[in-house]
């Protein structure tokens, strides 16, 4: 960890201290208690990973809730068969996530570009027919996937007797809710950008993103780029089963319609959202999809009509009847519209917005302001 | 068994059809303009909410209170008289009935400018980018109209009643000379099926046939070449793309009484079609077609309790694993040319 690059560290300390302070500096915004920000944590996870796949390789997956919903079912069946304990519940989603996407990967990769996508899409759409029709004695169908006061648990009763009522998922004995279970994921969520960070910094990395600006070249130099491609696929759908699992963990039930492809949009638009190939991004576009899904959801006529108030009587009305529309029920329509606007205006997301913005505050002329490092700076004539 | 298996290949023709009408659009846009459209769906489901809106103003009633009589529980009563009827008398009432059909009227010039708006607004400025920015714009736009949607009409289903004379069954074992009885088939969904072979056929006419249909087939086969003839091409597309939006919103127009539309119908055919349009082959007008009828045939035989009685939960997954195989063994589909993205 020490030979990291300084720039690297300081970003990883500073991720890291930025999730652990979440309870604080999201009290401002309301966001501050542990349900939401549980799913903060994982839906970052979730991102991270996608976007180690999608953001490194080029390669635009629509079927990535197949491993985070594979991820949630085995982990209740973890809780249900084996322990209560998150430890094996975790390894166990994500051994299988990984086979899964190992399988999965191992067909999709044979092809590029939308028929990737398309084929991924046609994988994800076959695992949720199935869980709801065939798979119901695994998946448990439309109810979805719960515990019950009958599950074996053989692992626990080697060790103590069943207490009464269901029983929560734990810790080495340590109940895992509340801010326990977000700093739980929150652990989780550090580790795997810590990953994620090292995978894109490595040769690997260096591998995936010559993939993604020129696979034909990568193919004539000799390398054989599918190992690559596949080792990106897994890793990607291993953090898609772990952030399943931890969903799973602060709410042990899983249901089939995580696997829907609306599900896998959804990773997709945060990706997006936040910046797709930069390390933050996602984590900012999980994070911003969520809070405002949480936001504005909650968003009534009665606030509209307070928010609203220093106009006259009649642009009142009509602002609020506007602004209805947006958000509430509604909200997705403005996820939609600024999606859109992204996707047109600022394909980098949210860090390319950054980047241009802190341009601006910039010295004009680089040479001159920063000359002591200009040296270490590639030269583009060289 | 013979009738058996003749009534499932007649049950794949409606969904066969409504694959085949939605790929065909999407086949044209993405051989004309290059763009892979994940807003097509939502198109088809534009079209099926054209006929619900032709209904609701049909329907539109002067509620008037007669304080003579009262109703049963003592309020006194409201007299509801469509608004139609009361201009149109009799002709009114055939209206009403015969909403959805009627209602192609109101839905090509809604979807012409609907597709050209898209055309021209957003997707023009994505020709050059890749793929994977046109499939996220595309599915952007498809989100916000199916929120458009969903904040007009609600979120529930909004059953469309299909003209009277077409309730029922036709005999169509007696047609072949069978008993009566054997082979009964849905009216509508018969005429679902008709209406989607002059559809097609208007359209291949269409590129066969004229000047403007050559052109574009010039276009698609060497847009360059097409241009520096001096012709604008560029126009001739958008116009295209406006008639692949009309095809889509008929294909749902016409599928509403079949199935009650709501705002993500878009979004459940368009998985589907994207998949016939693979199976076919990207780009190929005939392949689409094919494939849209063969996949919905294969839909229906498979939902048959015998087949699925030998391979449980086929009929959920067969058009998918279909997809799967064609990708993987021969990715330019059942049609496509040879070169065409086939990566």
């Amino acid at each position: 960890m020490l030979a990291m690059p300084r720039k690297d560290l300081i970003l990883f300390l500073g991720f890291a201290a930025a999730v652990l302070a979440m309870p604080i500096w999201l009290q401002p915004f309301g966001a501050a208690y542990p349900d939401l920000l549980n799913r903060f944590a994982i839906f970052a996870i979730f991102a991270v990973g996608f976007n180690i796949l999608f953001g490194l390789t080029g390669y635009l997956s629509f079927g990535h809730a197949a491993f985070f919903g594979v991820g949630s079912y085995a982990a209740v069946w973890s809780f249900k068969l084996l322990s209560m304990d998150a430890v094996p519940a975790l390894l166990f989603a994500v051994i299988i996530s990984g086979l899964f996407a190992l399988a999965i990967g191992f067909l999709s990769l044979r092809r590029s570009g939308i028929y990737f996508s398309i084929l991924t899409l046609a994988f994800a759409q076959m695992s949720y027919n199935l869980a709801y029709s065939v798979f119901t004695p695994i998946t448990n169908g439309e109810t979805g996937l719960q515990l019950s006061l009958n599950d074996k648990r053989y692992l626990d009763r080697m060790f103590f007797e069943a207490g009464p009522g269901l029983p929560s998922p734990t810790l080495f004995g340590v109940t895992l809710n509340g801010y326990v279970a977000f700093y739980f994921c929150a652990f989780f969520l550090i580790a795997t950008f810590f990953i994620a960070q090292r995978v894109t910094g490595s040769p690997l990395g260096m591998m995936l993103k010559g993939i993604k600006s020129n696979q034909t070249r990568m193919n004539y130099t000799g390398v054989n780029t599918r190992p690559y491609t596949l080792a990106a696929f897994v890793i990607s759908g291993m953090y898609a089963g772990l952030a399943g699992a931890l969903l799973a963990i602060t709410d042990p039930l899983a249901g089939a319609e995580r696997m829907q492809w609306t599900a896998s949009g959804e990773v997709v638009l945060m990706t997006i959202l936040g910046g797709a190939g930069t390390l933050v991004g996602p984590v900012i576009g999980a994070w911003l999809i969520k809070y405002f899904e949480n936001i504005f959801s909650a968003i009534n006529d009665n606030i509209l009509t307070q928010f609203w108030g220093f106009l006259p009587e009649g642009a009142q009305h009509a602002a609020v009847l506007i602004s209805s529309k947006f958000v509430g029920e509604g909200w997705f329509l403005t996820l939609g519209l600024v999606f859109v606007l992204i996707v047109v205006f600022l394909p980098g997301g949210v860090m390319e917005g950054v980047r241009r913005i802190a341009a601006l505050f910039r010295p004009k002329n680089p040479d001159s302001a920063d000359a002591g490092t200009a040296s270490t700076k590639p030269q583009p004539a060289e | 068994m013979f009738e058996a298996i003749f009534l499932q290949f007649l049950n794949g023709l409606d969904k066969g059809s409504a694959y085949a009408l939605i790929a065909l659009g999407l086949t044209l846009v993405f051989g004309t303009l290059g763009v892979v459209n994940f807003a097509h769906g939502a198109l088809f489901m534009l079209g099926a909410f054209c006929a619900v809106l032709f209904r609701q103003l049909l329907t539109l009633e002067t509620v008037t209170i007669d304080p003579t009589q009262l109703s049963p529980w003592g309020a006194p009563l409201e007299v509801r008289a469509p608004l139609v009827q009361a201009w149109f008398g009799d002709f009114g009432a055939v209206l009403v009935n015969y909403s959805v059909p009627f209602s192609i009227i109101l839905t090509i010039p809604v979807m012409l400018v609907v597709g050209i708006a898209f055309e021209r607004g957003i997707i023009k400025h994505f020709y050059k980018r890749p793929h994977a920015e046109q499939i996220l714009v595309t599915f952007g736009l498809a989100i916000v109209a199916q929120e458009i949607i969903k904040s007009i009409f609600g979120a529930n289903p909004i059953p469309q009643p299909m003209p009277e004379a077409a309730r029922g069954a036709a005999d169509i074992g007696i047609w072949l000379g069978m008993q009566a009885n054997v082979i009964t088939y849905p009216i509508w969904r018969l005429i679902y099926f008709l209406f989607a072979g002059v559809i097609i056929g208007g359209v291949f006419a269409f590129l066969q046939f004229t000047t403007f249909g050559m052109v574009v087939r010039a276009g698609m086969a060497d847009r360059e070449t097409v241009g520096l003839l001096g012709i604008n091409i560029d126009r001739r597309f958008t116009i295209m793309f406006g008639l692949a939006s009309v095809v889509a919103g008929l294909a749902g127009v016409m599928y509403t009484p079949l199935l009650p539309p709501n705002y993500h119908m878009g979004m459940d055919f368009l998985v589907l079609s994207f998949v016939v349009v693979v199976v076919g082959g990207m780009g190929s007008l005939p392949g689409a077609v094919a494939a849209g009828f063969l996949l919905g045939i294969l839909q229906s035989f498979a939902s048959m309790t015998q087949v699925k009685a030998i391979v449980p939960g086929i009929d959920q997954v067969i058009i998918y694993l279909v997809a799967v195989i064609i990708l993987l063994v021969r990715p330019r589909g059942l049609m496509g040319r040879r070169g065409v993205m086939e990566a």
